[in-house]
């Protein structure tokens, strides 16, 4: 007899794919629940940006993403998929979010987990990037998870790693699983992307979510517009089909939904804007603002966020808000991400399961 | 001992001279110029069939490291690695370490060469250690054996002091050459802004960090009416603030490098840190500027800004990776690939900035092939193909871009002096 908390998973062969069956008892109906899934996901080593991937792969990993939200948000949290995997999180920058999430993602589908804290690492001794991923790679780590200040390190590393590279971050240039999580929780909401209106608004330039998020929501049918003074919203953006403006109250009542990326403190120092105060009034997320927008606008945001300065207090705990269900959403995707990269992987190890 | 090399396209780019010939060399010196040359007994005979056959090459921007990281290059190994691509002269910058800034490192560059294949020119700083605040005993520096005057690797930002090295430079007759980068504007940037830098999160150098200082520099040389060589152009504005100052009576020369006429800055996404140099890989427009520019004769020289860096050092994050690519071995094919055979240049014009001019500005008295000149001679196939690979590239150093490419333009001897350096089993 099943009970809740013990979980049956089975494989089955069917067509040359795997199908790995889940089956738990409800805890509220006490009735039984079958998942299944099909192990051929991602025919990738990598997941690098969003660029590389396709259409498909997008819509793929949004919708089993919806089955794992399903699975981790009930009282049994965890499923075997990835027993005897090892994930190592390598952060080259300060992360909370990104890297707890992709830690509970690991965790609920049962892989060994490896942080590498790099402060208490070989590389405050001078180690390399290479050699650091090397000497994981000897352990015998399957995936590798980083986060690095210079744009293009995931490439440079899976160019030169047998191990799966999972893109957590990359300078200015992508945050994937950010994008990822971003426009499944859109869909969660809105049902599709198509002709959806979405403004995305700060420091374009200096953003890596924005980059990602652009590629994501264009590829689903958005039209995405970028908002922010013109030096942190370059021209050169235009390169992705989307379009620029200068001020937040012209396109603020024609969105669907609004991204409000943090603002970084040490931009004004560079002159990019003039004050934290100026700022504020041109381009903050106020509640005066958010009232002369749709009733139905998602406010987004992938946080850390400064209350009060790109986005106000009261409108970050609003019901437009879906900044905490994003984080929840996180770790679906990063789920759904993981599973499907290890498609492919040898399922002889995994049916003794 | 004599050499006749027979059955050669002999190409002189000063005299115009495209024809069948055979060449004649006696000694350290050309003898003779002529078709059908008798071969005597106890001359070296080089068949040179199908072969193109020209003044030695002249590289005026090269870094051999030494001294100072003799672990990436040195003199005499930079040399061997040149004669290998098809050069008789090459100029060493002086961003070693210590820095070319007295006249003892000017002899010992001299007296190490020496006994390396080839004739090396050392080019001395402009400033005391490379610091920007005052100018050097150039005179000093010239009586040594210095060529020419340059910072290379970073730009003299102070105007009074440019304007104080191209005034004291003229009573030498030797070129101020500059590395013309506005390093406030480039702000730490990694490669060209635009839309590429834009796609990969990379920070930009905008072309304008090139072209203001071009634009004052050759403002400061009208003024002084001094000597002014641009180093490694590489945006298409820049050519056209030099047509301005030539176009004024300006004395100014300037130089491209081949990547600048070979790739773009969308090589950055597959070759990363190999395709990271300084001033960067620009667009398409910059591209085909560096062509006609070179067609027009605006630009005068093709330089290779040969710069070794270590494996290690470029396997890094692409922001943290050095700049620079090395550039001797892949001059030639580059040369014969892009701008003879894609783009329709006659031998001479292709040729003309790599032998006559860059001995003209420097004051060399080579890169010409005449009855009396220095037998200084480049063989060239350029019909045979070569594969860029690990065994191709002789350099210690493998950082290029061009790695698995496959090329037209084959070096088949280089001749340094009357004696073959490369070539012939050498």
């Amino acid at each position: 007899m099943l009970q809740d908390g013990v979980v049956l998973s089975i494989f089955l062969r069917e067509r040359g794919h795997a199908i790995f069956l889940i089956i738990y008892v409800d805890s509220l109906s006490g009735a039984p629940i079958t998942y299944g899934f099909k192990m051929n996901g991602l025919k990738r080593k990598d997941l690098l940006d969003i660029q590389s991937l396709t259409t498909e792969e997008i819509s793929l990993i949004c919708q089993s993403a919806r089955y794992f939200k399903d699975l981790f948000t009930r009282s049994v949290k965890t499923v075997p998929i990835l027993r005897g995997k090892t994930v190592c999180t390598l952060f080259y920058e300060p992360s909370t979010r990104t890297r707890i999430s992709f830690e509970l993602a690991a965790k609920r589908l049962s892989a060994d987990m490896i942080n590498v804290a790099v402060a208490t690492s070989s590389v405050v001794k001078g180690e390399s990037l290479i050699d650091t991923v090397h000497t994981m790679e000897a352990m015998k780590a399957d995936y590798i998870v980083m986060r690095h200040a210079a744009s293009l390190a995931p490439h440079f590393l899976s160019k030169n790693i047998e191990a799966s590279v999972i893109n957590a971050g990359d300078g200015f240039h992508a945050h994937p699983t950010q994008a990822l999580l971003d426009t499944y929780s859109i869909l969660e909401k809105k049902g599709t992307l198509n002709g959806l209106r979405i403004g995305i608004v700060g420091d374009i330039k200096h953003s890596r979510v924005a980059r990602s998020d652009i590629e994501a929501f264009k590829r689903l049918g958005a039209r995405v517009v970028l908002c922010g003074p013109p030096t942190l919203v370059p021209d050169e953006f235009k390169i992705y089909d989307v379009d620029i403006s200068y001020n937040l109250d012209e396109i603020l009542p024609e969105l669907d939904v609004v991204n409000m990326l943090r603002i970084q403190r040490e931009r004004q120092k560079g002159s990019l804007f003039p004050s934290l105060r100026e700022y504020h009034q041109q381009y903050a997320l106020t509640e005066d603002r958010l009232g002369r927008c749709r009733s139905d606008i998602i406010v987004m945001h992938p946080g850390p966020i400064n209350r009060g300065i790109e986005i106000d207090h009261r409108v970050a705990d609003s019901p437009n808000s879906i900044i905490n269900e994003q984080v929840t959403n996180g770790v679906a995707v990063r789920m759904s991400i993981f599973y499907l990269l290890a498609g492919g992987t040898p399922l002889e190890e995994m049916e003794k399961v | 001992m004599a050499i006749i090399i027979k059955n050669g396209r002999v190409i002189d780019p000063a005299s115009g001279l495209d024809a069948m010939m055979d060449v004649h060399i006696t000694g350290e010196i050309v003898s003779r110029i002529a078709p059908d040359i008798p071969v005597e007994s106890g001359c070296e005979l080089i068949d040179a069939k199908g072969c193109i056959v020209l003044p030695g090459l002249i590289d005026m921007h090269v870094h051999f490291r030494e001294p100072g990281s003799e672990d990436k290059e040195t003199i005499i190994g930079g040399s061997i690695v040149a004669a290998k691509g098809g050069f008789t002269s090459v100029c060493t910058m002086p961003n070693t370490t210590p820095v070319i800034d007295n006249q003892a490192l000017v002899r010992f560059i001299k007296l190490e060469a020496e006994k390396g294949p080839i004739n090396v020119f050392p080019i001395a700083n402009i400033t005391k250690g490379a610091r920007g605040e005052e100018i050097t005993e150039m005179g000093e520096l010239v009586k040594g054996g210095a060529v020419g005057f340059s910072d290379d690797g970073k730009p003299v930002l102070s105007s009074i002091l440019m304007r104080r090295a191209l005034e004291y430079a003229r009573m030498f007759d030797v070129p101020i050459i500059t590395h013309s980068e506005d390093t406030l504007l480039s702000d730490d940037g990694i490669i060209n802004e635009g839309v590429t830098s834009t796609l990969l999160g990379l920070k930009g150098i905008p072309r304008e960090a090139e072209e203001v200082m071009i634009a004052r520099d050759v403002l400061l040389a009208r003024l002084t009416r001094g000597r002014l060589h641009i180093a490694h152009v590489s945006s298409g504005g820049s050519i056209e603030i030099i047509r301005w100052a030539k176009s004024r009576g300006v004395q100014v020369t300037c130089e491209t490098a081949p990547h600048y006429f070979a790739l773009t800055d969308v090589a950055v996404e597959e070759h990363l840190s190999m395709a990271k140099m300084n001033p960067p890989l620009r667009t398409e427009d910059d591209r085909t500027a560096m062509i006609e520019g070179l067609r027009s004769g605006v630009i005068d020289v093709i330089a290779t800004d040969h710069a070794p860096h270590l494996l290690n050092e470029k396997m890094q994050e692409l922001e943290y990776a050095p700049f620079g690519i090395i550039g001797l071995e892949t001059a030639v094919p580059l040369v014969v690939s892009v701008l003879v055979k894609r783009n329709g240049f006659t031998l001479c014009d292709a040729f003309r900035p790599l032998t006559v001019n860059p001995s003209n500005i420097l004051g060399l008295g080579r890169g010409e092939l005449k009855s009396g000149a220095a037998a200084d001679i480049t063989i060239i196939d350029p019909e045979k193909k070569i594969l860029v690979d690990d065994s191709f590239i002789i350099s210690r150093c493998k950082n290029t871009p061009f790695m698995g490419m496959e090329l037209y333009g084959s070096v088949e001897y280089t001749i340094c002096s009357g004696k073959v350096v490369y070539g012939g089993g050498i």
